[in-house]
């Protein structure tokens, strides 16, 4: 053991009951690395499997990776909780400042327990630990948290980041997200939920310390070699070019945009939500997470005059093809300053938009199927009628009646009290935008973070025609391992191209951390199992998961779905899961367990 | 002899690459402020970017400013040069900085630019540039710039 300092993790623990923290130097860098290791590692130390998410002493949990701060990239926050969605434990990654905002503050994770007496924020910085009452901030939409946020929060202008939630974090919406400076999300589960049970309106990381720059001799080098890579190679220019909505025509293309509650997954309309359209008429400006040159962030403008003598309000919303797709095909919205508008609804809610936008979805059909009427919800919805939905998003922000509440726990706990199950997209929980095919619809409903990012199930659907249940489960758990290792890491996924095997060993090598050079396919092994063995621990039965019949009803460009052999591989899937998630083997090859 | 001019700002995405940069590569830290420029919003990210940086004024009140030469102007006009083993951390030249431009670290040592370029190469958006110190540079560059 070359240096013992090198395997603790600093933790801020901070309590929001009794108002202090308490700083734990723990061990474990080399079992897990950080990132979602460390999440599942706190997650085992100071989390309550069995109690219910909101139970005021479950931890919310904040953790960085070992490289954040010091290379290009290493730009993401892992946020690790119990989900109030389906009450399993559950990971959402955002970037922002939130990662370097950590890492300059001097921690490797924060640690949030307990519930504040009123309603607070908590600043946490190099030399400060703070929780302030904020109680007139109740019911304050996001942005305007945000802004209020700076100035009671001062200090560290321009090095620190800005958690908060909106009225569907304190409504507890079951996808209620934490925004992080502005144009990023922890979206899915429901995190911003746990921290409105919390009373906690928002958390304010103010990365004003100095650390000293790694020892070792090559590491300008190395950081200018991974820098140049990153900015001249053209690897990115994908993401930083039109973005992720450039994916629109081709989906649409491949029959595998889902459109108007999934009816259809393609259709002629494509062209005007393109990623070229929202480039050409609406794009603003780009924004990056702070240590990430790539700058992926699009920021379009949405103009919207408010008086007939031609007074204006600007709303400046980021777009993805993620909320772009929710807010947009699925809802029958093909107007782009629309699509932005309800996109911009849900964030001030503080709401996950995909999760709304699909459970809105099912709201406008389960109306014209009359399983639900305007009496339910207060506004007629039909597809397309942005001005609807806009206000609908609003209305399960604000839990305006029983409708909306139950809405806000998801597409099918509503479904469950009025009918309509069958047409919930929901896959684990409301799907991505993705109708690719098979592979995506199993990977999705059985996968840990029920995400389009756990695997790169949609993109095997758009290569691969042939039936092999096997080859696909073989594929999907590998590349899980793969993906584990980069969100312990914490990188932004977008940078997986980067930083591969050789390059990651040199950047642990050039931190001092030699042996997990030699050894982190073993700790991304580990944390992945402990990953899955907290959230089987905590209720979730792989083998339990269903695919709506919706799911069974769509053609792809490999024709129509093939619901025999998607039910094949959602249950082999699950098997492989099941047996990640087991207890770990007794015999001394494995890794200890964290 | 040049002087460093944030430029191109509107170009700017906030990614920090730049005092990241100058932090590592000048002054010997893993910081987001020990650096001699600084990113900040005007007020939230959507209010666009702005690069806290010594305008070498000439003379600087910096140097002007502090007690024991540590801070003094550079000869050929343009800036100021530190010298750390003079410095007694009095924050004088900061104090005196009608930009902020200067930083001082928990331990009070001043950070400012020294109009090296490092940082220039970081820039994935050409937003920085060194420029001629005997040609005048006025800080508007930054808006009204044309090629
Ligand atoms: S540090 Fe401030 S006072 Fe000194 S030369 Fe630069 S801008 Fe002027
Ligand atoms: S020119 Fe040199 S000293 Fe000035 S900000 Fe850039 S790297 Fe730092
Ligand atoms: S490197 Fe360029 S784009 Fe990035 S923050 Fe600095 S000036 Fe802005």
């Amino acid at each position: 053991m070359s240096n013992e300092a090198n395997d603790l993790f600093r933790v801020l623990v901070y309590d929001l009951e009794r108002g202090r923290g308490e700083l734990a130097i723990l061990p474990g860098r080399r079992q897990c690395l950080g990132g979602s290791g460390l999440a599942a590692l706190l997650y085992e130390k100071y989390g309550l499997p069995t109690a219910p998410a909101f139970d005021p002493r479950q931890p919310l949990i904040f953790a960085i990776g070992p490289a954040t701060g010091y290379f290009p990239l290493m730009s993401k926050t892992v946020c690790g909780f119990k989900s109030p969605y389906n009450e399993n434990y559950a990971e959402s990654h955002a970037g922002g400042r939130s990662a370097l905002a950590l890492r300059f503050a001097g921690y490797d994770a924060l640690v949030v327990v307990g519930k504040a007496p009123r309603l607070s924020t908590l600043v946490v910085g190099s030399r400060r630990i703070e929780r302030i009452d904020v109680h007139y901030l109740a019911g304050a939409d996001v942005f305007t948290t945000g802004k209020l946020l700076r100035k009671i929060a001062e200090g560290a202008s321009g090095h620190r980041s800005i958690l908060r939630i909106g009225p569907a974090g304190e409504n507890g919406s079951g996808y209620a997200c934490i925004n992080v400076d502005t144009y990023r999300h922890f979206g899915r589960l429901g995190a911003g939920a746990v921290m409105g049970s919390k009373n906690l309106k928002g958390i304010v990381i103010q990365g004003d310390g100095d650390l000293p720059l790694p020892a070792d001799k090559g590491y300008a080098k190395l950081f200018k070699d991974i820098h140049e890579k990153v900015t001249s190679s053209g690897m990115m220019e994908k993401y930083h070019n039109l973005g992720t909505p450039a994916n629109v025509l081709p989906l649409n293309e491949l029959k595998s945009l889902p459109w108007r509650n999934l009816a259809a997954t393609s259709d002629s309309e494509a062209d005007k939500i393109s990623g070229e359209a929202f480039a050409e008429k609406l794009l603003m400006h780009n924004a990056a997470c702070a240590g990430c040159p790539v700058g992926c962030i699009h920021v379009g403008m949405v103009r919207e005059m408010f008086s007939s003598s031609h007074r204006f309000a600007i709303h400046q919303v980021a777009y993805d093809h993620e909320p772009n797709f929710a807010a947009g095909p699925m809802l029958g919205v093909v107007d782009p300053v629309e699509v932005l508008a309800i996109n911009d609804m849900a964030d001030r809610q503080g709401l996950d938009i995909i999760s709304a936008g699909v459970a809105l979805a099912w709201a406008v059909e389960a109306t014209q199927k009359g399983v639900i009427s305007e009496k339910d919800t207060e506004v007629k919805l039909t597809f397309g009628d942005a001005a609807a939905l806009k206000r609908a998003m609003w209305l399960i922000g604000h839990k305006a009646n029983d409708f909306y509440a139950l809405l806000g726990q998801g597409a099918m706990v509503a479904a469950a009290h009025y009918g309509g199950a069958d047409y919930a997209c929901v896959l684990g929980q409301e799907m991505a935008g993705y109708a690719t095919g098979e592979t995506y619809f199993a990977s999705q409903t059985v996968a840990f973070r029920h995400s389009h990012l756990d695997t790169g199930a949609y993109s095997y659907d758009q290569k691969h025609k042939e039936q092999d249940v096997a080859k696909v489960v073989d594929f999907l758990v590998k590349d899980e391992r793969e993906r584990v290792l980069l969100t312990c890491l914490v990188a932004c996924l977008f940078a997986r191209e980067v930083y591969k095997p050789e390059v990651i060993a040199s950047v642990l090598g050039c931190l001092g951390h030699e042996e997990l050079a030699g050894s982190f396919d073993a700790a991304a092994e580990n944390a992945r199992r402990a990953r899955w063995r907290l959230k089987i621990a905590t209720g979730y039965d792989p083998r339990a998961t269903r695919i709506p019949k919706r799911f069974t009803e769509v053609t792809t460009w490999k024709g129509p779905v093939d619901a025999v052999y998607m039910e094949a591989l959602r249950a082999a899937y699950a098997e492989a899961v099941a047996e990640l998630g087991a207890p770990p083997a007794t015999d001394q090859a494995q890794p200890p367990a964290l | 002899m040049k002087i460093h001019r944030a430029l191109r700002m509107e170009r700017c995405i906030g990614c920090h690459s730049c005092s990241l940069a100058c932090a590592r590569l000048v002054y010997k830290s893993m910081s987001w402020q020990t650096a001699g420029i600084r990113i900040r919003s005007t007020g939230g990210v959507s209010s666009g970017f702005q690069a806290i940086l010594c305008l070498a004024c000439d003379p600087a009140p910096c140097a002007a400013a502090c007690p024991t030469g540590a801070m003094s102007q550079r000869k050929s006009g343009g800036g100021v040069t530190l010298k750390k083993s003079l410095c007694i951390q009095c924050g004088q030249c900061a104090a005196a900085c009608p930009v902020d431009a200067i930083n001082l670290d928990a331990a009070g040592n001043p950070a400012v630019c020294l109009h090296c370029g490092q940082c220039t190469a970081y820039c994935p958006h050409d937003c920085l540039e060194l420029v001629e110190a005997d040609t005048p540079a006025a800080p508007c560059l930054e808006s009204c710039h044309v090629e």
